[in-house]
């Protein structure tokens, strides 16, 4: 049984259709990545698996259930969290209080216990912030514990965007364009991490990327789009080198014109 | 006749509402900022006609009154807007909305200095006049607030639709770094709009003080023409006229039909069951985006 | 410059960061205590009156300052609290110490059951249905005559605890430390609160529903809870200020008791909770401050005093117009860059707390 998968999920927002009849599972423990030109609708797939979305036609199964009754707040209590493309942490907030948030779903306590602060909820207080120091070692994010999210540089902002998902402890992570915006060396950062938190964590990966040298050197498998329909699903050489895609989306060999613009 | 009578009174109430919901509604369409002040803006340009026109004060022809207080009320939007808005220029919403509520303190503070507190009448030869039809009497004042109303409504509309300014106006609202780039002169237009706000609200004060007594707590009024924008929807401006009239019409007839108490709760009852069911109003503007 | 070393997660979990910041607070809470000793009766009253406001403020900011969501009609809730309170009192001869928590768990149901339909608003919106249900609760107490003497209003009993009574002519000094003993309560549950999951899940609300959402907050059912909150709190304070009225209508908790609410909280500094306080010192010492001046100007002028009507309101409105364009962050936020600037010396930068400039987006594509 496949840890996620789709079954000829369609999404149309009035007369466009943003997801065509699209079908793809992902493996427990691997790296699965989807590529595809803008407005290809890779963005739109997460945000069905997040629930935002309610496809008009098809299934998500997740650990062979079907998803689609679920509110968006469920989805971390199955297992699966997410990054936002666009950068959507709590900004008055710090480093530290984004990724206690993320320990939302681990949490045991109700209103009235926390406002009267029993000691069951301070144990349970240590119990998250131990918890959140190991995503932020991870990450190396400690210069920055108590730093206002306001302040920081945007490459940092990334980095706890997805701290803040994996202190959910996910068994799948989606990563929406987890590159986008960043230099040559953050970018490689990043594929350390994803490597780790496939290798280390155990977690599964669902990303969306435009970088296809970060794509080929971490994914284990690769889907293209294009308009909505898939065109290509394989390994990341597989894709690169299959005729359709080349035509669709890459155009000239490194594939690196978009993307790095941001 | 009865109802016809109710009717008639209430419309005209209605245009009044009508007008500083107006009010409201140009400000939001141009700058998303909502004017809590509208209200006192109403009975500041009342206030500024009674001042240059009656007896015991100035004693001016009454025309040449409200040509000035149009153009007193205009370049007080104008500046308003110059000098403190401005500094607003990038802030939250919410601060905005708090500003311009301690804003309509400040001027009924202000008001009741130079006016004083008590009730006093607009001198205006709208009023006294009468209409008859068979049994119907029509004041003068009211037929004229409709028709002013209705004018207005529709000058403004095509202004919006049509004319350069108008566009740039409604581009500054929707994207304003957008607007920016475009050479939208975005901050002067602000000021347009808000003297342009001014005046809408001096031709409602006036309409409104010719039709009875006005104080400077008058402009409280401005909260039931706030319930009348948004039951007609909000960034609309045919919607301000219809929940005006709306509002204006379902006062006078609970009054008469329902137990006493529970006709001045009618309109924000509506409102509230407007912002469960529809929140946008009648003729609302909300599409939804694509993502 | 001091420099926090922490050696254990309990650093980032207590209320106090470090012992001077606690010995501060100490000093502080032993001044109010003692505060009787130091100034009249007449002056302990008004500082009564600055804790009640200052309790109204903390629920009001509960929900704008945590959760993000306006509320223009708070009013309604303290009348709520009020008119529970006393008809608790009067027609099940409950005890103060039964009535008065019982009444702020009324305001709090209350503000659950409206925060239901009105959460799903947004912004303005929201707002204005807040407004509306302060001008409707108006009306309604009017409505309810036999229950709450409509027009001619209740009049609140003294508070009596054990016997013991608390008049505010009476015993003032003694009614003084009841207030401020149930104030240092709610600062104790509201600071609890900011340091717990449930205060991070409104600071989420507040700042980006969508990511709350993927984090497993349920948005909805949080903002209903914050409002439960912010109203329990608030009806607590309005009982309170009914008893410290002694009789209180219709018109008491009216629509401009609900601006001004949230014109103190502004002041003081939107999102804290020294903002409340220093809302309500400002706002319930500007009459005595405008009284003092007359008197000092008819020493130099020696002419009659001229008693200027709506003076209070129309300079509340100027302290406010100014604070708004001059320092949004209110009292505290001007009061934390002082103290930022004499931690950080020589370091303090001038633009540390700069407001990031955020072009207008129209919020009517959703």
């Amino acid at each position: 049984m496949s840890l996620l998968e789709l079954k000829n999920v369609t999404l149309r927002f009035g007369g466009l259709v943003a997801v065509n009849d699209v079908s793809f599972s992902v493996e427990e423990g691997e790296v699965f990545a989807l590529v595809g030109p803008n407005g290809a609708g890779k963005s739109t797939i997460l945000n069905m698996i997040s629930r935002l979305y309610t496809p008009a036609e098809g299934d998500i199964l997740f650990e062979g259930k079907s998803i689609l009754g679920a509110e968006p707040h469920d989805v971390p209590v199955l297992g699966i969290a997410r990054t936002f493309q666009n950068i959507e942490l709590f900004e008055q907030a710090s480093v530290l209080q984004n990724l206690l948030v993320g320990r939302h779903t681990h949490c045991r306590s109700n209103f009235l216990t926390d406002m009267l602060f029993t000691p069951f909820v301070r144990a349970q207080e240590r119990v998250h912030r131990e918890a959140v120091e190991h995503v932020i070692d991870f990450l190396d994010l400690q210069p920055y514990r108590q730093k206002l999210i306001a302040g920081l540089p945007y490459g940092v902002r990334k980095v706890v965007e997805m701290g803040r998902a994996l202190a959910v402890k996910p068994k799948l992570l989606l990563l929406d364009e987890p590159a986008s915006g960043l230099s040559v060396e953050e970018t490689q950062d990043v594929a350390f991490w994803i490597e780790d938190i496939k290798k280390v964590m155990g977690v599964t990966v669902l990303m969306v990327e435009h970088d296809m040298h970060l794509v080929s050197s971490v994914s284990d498998r690769v889907m293209a789009l294009a308009d909505g329909s898939m065109l290509s699903i394989g390994t990341p050489q597989e894709v690169q080198t299959d005729p359709a895609v080349i035509e669709a989306y890459l155009g000239s060999d490194d594939g690196t014109e978009s993307g790095e613009a941001a | 006749m009865d109802i016809l009578q109710l009717i008639v009174s209430g419309l005209a109430n209605g245009c009044v509402y009508g007008l500083i919901a107006l009010g409201f509604v140009l400000i939001y369409k141009a700058t998303e900022a909502v004017n809590f002040a509208q209200g006192d803006f109403m009975m500041l340009g009342a206030f500024i006609t009674l001042g240059f026109t009656n007896a015991d004060h100035m004693g001016l022809p009454f025309w040449l009154s409200v040509i000035l207080a149009i153009g007193i009320m205009g370049i007080l939007g104008y500046l308003l807007d110059m000098i403190v808005l401005r500094r607003m220029f990038g802030q939250s919403q919410v601060a905005v909305v708090i500003l311009t509520i301690a804003l309509g303190f400040v001027i009924r503070f202000i008001a009741g200095l130079i006016w004083g507190h008590e009730p006093q009448s607009l001198e205006s030869p709208l009023s006294g006049l009468e209409l008859r039809f068979g049994g119907l009497v029509l004041g003068m004042d009211e037929v004229w607030v409709i028709i002013v109303t209705l004018a207005l409504t529709a000058l403004l509309y095509v202004f919006f639709a049509r004319t350069k300014l108008g566009i740039g106006m409604q581009a500054s609202s929707q994207n304003q770094l957008a607007a920016y780039y475009m050479g939208i002169p975005v901050k002067r237009i602000h000021s347009m709009i808000w003297a342009l706000s001014g005046v809408v609200a001096a031709i409602a004060g006036i309409l409104f003080a010719s039709k009875g007594s006005i104080d400077p707590t008058a402009g409280l009024l401005g909260i039931k023409a706030f319930a009348a924008a948004v039951i007609g929807g909000f960034g609309s401006l045919p919607g301000a006229l219809l929940g005006g009239i709306i509002v204006g019409l379902v006062e006078p007839f609970a009054a008469r039909y329902m137990p006493a108490g529970y006709s001045q709760i009618f309109p924000y009852l509506i409102l509230v069951v407007m912002l469960v069911v529809r929140p946008h109003g009648i003729l609302s503007q909300i599409q939804t985006k694509k993502v | 410059m001091r420099i926090v070393f922490k050696t254990s997660y309990d650093a980032d979990i207590r209320l106090f960061k470090h012992k001077a910041q606690a010995f501060w607070y100490l000093l502080l809470f032993a001044l109010a205590i003692l505060l009787p000793f130091l100034i009249s009766d007449f002056l302990i009253g008004e500082a009564t009156l600055v804790l009640i406001w200052a309790i109204c403020g903390m629920g009001l900011m509960v929900l704008v300052g945590q959760t993000g969501q306006a509320s223009l009609g708070h009013a309604a809730f303290m009348a709520v609290g009020a008119y529970s309170n006393v008809l608790y009192q009067e027609h099940f001869s409950m005890p103060f110490l039964l009535s008065f928590p019982l009444a702020g768990l009324t305001a709090g149901v209350a503000g659950a059951l409206i925060a239901m339909p009105i959460t799903k608003l947004h912004g303005i919106y929201l707002a204005i249905a807040t407004l509306a249900i302060s001008v409707l609760a108006e009306d309604l107490i009017v409505i309810m005559e036999p229950l709450t003497g409509g027009v001619s209003g209740l009049f609140a009993p003294d508070i009596e605890i054990f016997g013991f009574v608390f008049n505010r002519y009476g015993n003032p000094v003694e009614l003084y430390w009841l207030v401020l003993f149930i104030t240092f309560l709610i600062v104790y549950l509201y600071r609890n609160m900011l340091r717990s999951p449930i205060g991070r899940s409104f600071a989420a609300v507040r700042d980006s529903e969508v990511s709350a959402k993927a984090m497993g907050i349920n948005v909805a059912r949080t903002k209903m809870v914050a409002f439960a909150i912010s109203c329990f709190i608030t009806g607590l304070g309005g009982a309170l200020m009914g008893h410290f009225a002694t009789i209180f209508t219709n018109e008491t908790f009216n629509l401009i008791m609900s601006i001004t609410l949230l014109l103190i909280i502004v002041v003081g500094g939107l999102g804290t909770i020294h903002g409340a306080f220093f809302g309500a010192i400002v706002f319930v010492m500007l009459p005595l401050v405008i009284s003092l001046t007359r008197d000092a100007l008819t020493v130099f002028a020696d002419s009659g005093s001229v008693t200027i009507p709506g003076l209070e309101s129309g300079l509340f409105g100027i302290i406010l117009i100014g604070f708004i364009l001059f320092e949004p962050m209110g009292i505290y936020g001007r009061w934390l860059k002082i103290r930022t600037y004499f931690e950080l010396f020589p370091f303090y930068r001038k633009d540390m707390f700069r407001r990031q400039k955020s072009y207008l987006k129209t919020e009517r594509t959703r």
